[in-house]
């Protein structure tokens, strides 16, 4: 399909996973995200079955693992707060070289530790392989509330319209003379921020008005794509299916 | 006036009696108090190119905005194609009125420029194939076929221009309505837009202070200053009359001389 937009998460590509339609791949990301969630923190290997199943998915759409480790780092933030637990968490304690480590929370820190990783790489297989304009189709298709869409399509376009007056209007201000390396120069980049937010405001009202002249009544037209296939329901589903499976076999076993 | 919606076409054939623009002692005042328009007349028939002058406040964009419906005459009224400019039957004045706005960039909302020019027939319920054709259509009129998939963020200036062009004439509108249509163009983009807009054979009323522009396109020009009506006739008979544009802060280029 038509992508204007590239994303840095999107890699381009014509694989089966590719060229499923977007809602199909949201409801299979969005499942899978779920059955992980419900597997019970004891069942280890279940999580381990979740990473081939993905690891299975980036083969078929051709993803190198390399380049999809590097974007899961955005995981970080979340990660400091779950190595904090060992050492927080509550009593019984046991002591692993020479630290005092909390038993619910090594596990709890795992739980996070998993489940986020993993809900982290689903994500990332959605968005790397769908652009960003066929995730909101994919969206519109599943009913997904119309004013969220409308805001989500707008900000597609614009983001990079506002990024680019903040930009004119740096070089405006180095231009003249200003170095925003120090602190008592920083009020001019407030002022800046200030002017950037009434000059977004002035334009969306522009936007508005040209929305409203060309017959706008609130919620974005579909312009119609033809509706998934059931084979490719069928195809994309068989990734929650397995995940079911695990999540299933996970919970009777612990 | 009748209320119902008389399937005028864009036609642009002799012995139409119905003007594509009817306005007529149009009084307007925004909420705070400030007048704007005071007893506007303007006539416009089908396949008539009409330039709107006049300097800055002048009224010309509050003017553009009563045309179709987003602001209301205190007093007076406006017809389009013979259809009167009311409540009722705002969505098919809106289609029958395409507005160009000045900037592209609030224009092209969309995120590709195929999906920006259905944004409109969209709205006024066209779809499939018949929708399909609308955009090729458009598209093919202004010459931006080849960049249906592209955003218009990669567009230029002049391209972003046509493209915004494309998005009213995919309406099939009874008049184009271009607001300051040759504003940050370079002399190339502009000249092309020219071509474009001469090709097209539709009702035009183009909002400008380029005078020569003016002069190329629109046989017809109407001045506009404080809110009236201040001189109707033909171009170049107008843009002759130094005493009258001088008094309405209006003059011609540099160098410019009426051959």
């Amino acid at each position: 399909m038509g992508a204007g937009h590239s994303h840095p998460l999107y890699l381009p590509g014509v694989s089966v996973v590719h060229r499923l339609p977007a809602e199909v791949k949201i409801v299979a990301a969005f499942l899978t995200v779920l059955c992980v969630v419900a597997t019970p923190r004891e069942a280890f290997w279940a999580f381990g079955g979740y990473l081939l199943l993905l690891a299975a998915v980036w083969v078929a759409a051709r993803i190198p693992p390399g380049w999809m480790a590097r974007r899961a780092l955005i995981e970080a933030p979340f990660v400091v707060l779950a190595i904090l637990l060992p050492f927080t968490g509550p009593d019984p304690r046991f002591d692993w070289a020479g630290m005092s480590l909390s038993h619910t929370g090594v596990l709890g820190a795992w739980n996070i530790l998993a489940k986020g990783t993993l809900g982290v790489l689903t994500s990332l297989t959605l968005a790397a392989t769908t652009p960003m304009r066929d995730l909101l189709l994919g969206l519109q298709r599943l009913r997904a509330p119309a004013l969220v869409l409308t805001i989500a399509t707008l900000m597609l376009r614009y983001a990079d319209v506002i990024a680019g007056e903040a930009r004119r209007m740096r070089l405006a201000r180095i231009a003249r003379g200003h170095d925003p390396r120090f602190l008592w120069q920083a009020g001019a980049t407030a002022r800046g921020i200030g002017s950037l937010f009434v000059r977004s405001y002035e334009r969306g009202e522009r936007v508005h008005l040209a929305m409203l002249s060309r017959g706008w009544t609130g919620t974005m037209p579909t312009t119609g794509a033809p509706a998934a296939a059931r084979a490719q329901w069928i195809a994309a589903l068989a990734v929650p299916a397995v995940a079911a499976a695990l999540a299933v076999a996970g919970m009777m076993t612990t | 006036m009748s209320a119902d919606t008389e399937p005028t076409s864009s036609l642009t054939g002799a012995g139409d009696e119905t003007p594509s623009l009817d306005v007529r002692g149009l009084d307007f005042a925004y909420p705070d108090g400030t007048p704007a328009l005071h007893g506007v007349d303007l006539r416009i028939e089908p396949g008539e190119r009409v330039a709107l002058l006049g300097p800055n406040g002048a009224g010309k964009t509050t003017l553009v905005l009563q045309l179709n419906g987003i602001l209301a005459p205190t007093e007076g009224s406006v017809a389009v194609g013979g259809l009167p400019v009311a409540k009722p039957h705002l969505q098919e004045v809106r289609r029958r009125v395409g507005i160009v706005f000045q900037d592209p960039d609030d224009q092209l909302f969309m995120p590709t420029v195929r999906e920006d020019v259905a944004f409109g027939p969209a709205n006024f319920g066209v779809r499939g194939d018949e929708l399909t054709a609308r955009v090729t259509g458009a598209l093919d009129a202004v010459g931006m076929a080849e960049h249906a998939d592209r955003s218009p963020l990669h567009l230029s200036g002049g391209q972003r221009r046509r493209v915004a062009l494309a998005t009213v004439l995919s309406c099939d509108p009874e008049i184009l309505v271009l607001d300051e249509p040759s504003s940050n163009l370079d002399p190339v983009a502009r000249r092309e837009l020219a071509e474009v807009l001469l090709g097209l054979d539709r009702t035009l009323l183009m909002v400008t202070h380029d005078l020569p522009y003016a002069l190329q396109l629109c046989p017809r020009s109407v001045v506009v200053d404080g809110g009236r009506v201040v001189a109707d006739g033909p171009t170049r008979e107008l843009l002759a009359d130094t005493e009258m544009l001088r008094a309405h802060r209006l003059e011609l280029p540099f160098g410019f001389t009426l051959a």
